[in-house]
């Protein structure tokens, strides 16, 4: 008789909790299948050089950082800073210019800095779908290898880079 | 009278409701004017239409790739016409999404572990409800079934046919 009464609120209680684990979870990432795997590999053009091609190859050899912006993204003006600060604290910063135009990509960074060691123009955003690049900023770190271990979509914050980006960058540095 | 020819608007307005109901929901959002693709064979045409349905734009993440219009949404289906012209087959395609953005553009994701409990739970759910359902029935009618009268129903139930007996006498 007392089950009759203890067991609706059991279940009561446990769908509360699912919903609240629920209300913590954010629906729009998406885990990349790309983490653990080759990057994918790219031949573009040098923004801010046309004549010369930037390759992924360049990347190999250390661990580097691969962050996708534009000009007309707005959070990609509010994580630069954070780009600067990386390159600063030695991390090699490659860049992949998505969609964008590069008189407009050129102004923006005149204007806001620039800490890329080199960038790729990917005007038509094909680079990007191979990249699995569905919202601008996206952050890519990769192993000596050219292995994508981890990846970042959104923009990158002073915690990520402590927490995240720094400590894993370290351990790279260490591996073979 | 007059409540019959209430009744009977009420019933007609609500058929009414319910057969343009359909007709409102498909004149109501509809597909952006997409890029316009040429097809070699029907074929092809008949396997871009169907990818375009199943595979989701991970932009807009509730709309698939025709409804979007997410720029990466064109690129995609612009992608995804080249490869089909090129003599890809629809799971050539579908890999090719999934390698690139996850199961996750996936409006049928694919049976493994972490999904099992998506394909299965509802009719695992739907199984125990019955099997509930039918074992508090069971065990209700065996209970009416073998409950014998206790002294006191024995005595009243035998007053009421000893009653009965001297009425009718």
């Amino acid at each position: 008789m007392k089950l009759r009464f203890v067991l609706p609120l059991v279940a009561f209680v446990a769908l509360v909790g699912l919903l609240w684990v629920g209300l913590s979870l954010d629906p729009r990432a998406l885990p990349s299948p790309l983490i653990g795997r080759e990057a994918p590999s790219f031949d573009l053009p040098e923004l801010r050089d046309p004549e010369t091609r930037f390759t992924s190859a360049e990347m190999l050899g250390k661990p580097a950082l691969f962050n996708v912006w534009a000009s007309w993204c707005v959070t990609c003006r509010q994580e630069h800073p954070m780009l600067a600060e990386l390159r600063r604290v030695g991390v090699p910063v490659y860049g992949l210019n998505y969609k964008d135009t590069r008189s407009d990509a050129l102004r923006f960074l005149a204007r806001f800095g620039d800490p890329y060691n080199a960038i790729g123009f990917d005007e038509s955003g094909m680079v990007g779908i191979d990249w699995g690049v569905y919202a601008t900023p996206e952050t890519f770190l990769m192993d000596r290898h050219g292995m994508i271990r981890f990846k970042h979509i959104g923009m990158i914050t002073p915690d990520i880079i402590e927490q995240k980006i720094l400590p894993l960058y370290r351990q790279l540095e260490m591996e073979s | 009278m007059n409540r019959h020819r209430i009744l009977a608007t009420c019933v007609l307005g609500w058929s009414a409701l319910f057969l343009t109901g359909p007709v409102l929901a498909q004149s109501g959002p509809t597909a952006p004017p997409s890029e316009p693709m040429v097809f070699a064979t029907e074929e092809q045409e008949a396997s871009y239409q169907k990818l375009v349905r199943e595979l989701r734009c991970t932009v807009c993440q509730n709309q698939n790739l025709i409804e979007s219009n997410a720029p990466l949404a064109s690129d995609l289906r612009r992608q995804i016409s080249v490869m089909i012209k090129d003599g890809a087959q629809t799971d050539e395609v579908v890999e090719y999404m999934v390698a690139r953005y996850g199961d996750f553009v996936l409006f049928r994701p694919p049976k493994n572990a972490t999904t099992y409990l998506l394909w299965y739970g509802p009719g695992a759910l739907m199984v125990i409800g019955l099997a509930l359902l039918g074992w508090i029935l069971w065990r209700r009618r065996s209970q009416v079934a073998t409950a014998p009268l206790s002294v006191e129903e024995q005595q009243r139930l035998r007053r009421l046919l000893d009653d009965d007996e001297k009425g009718s006498s």
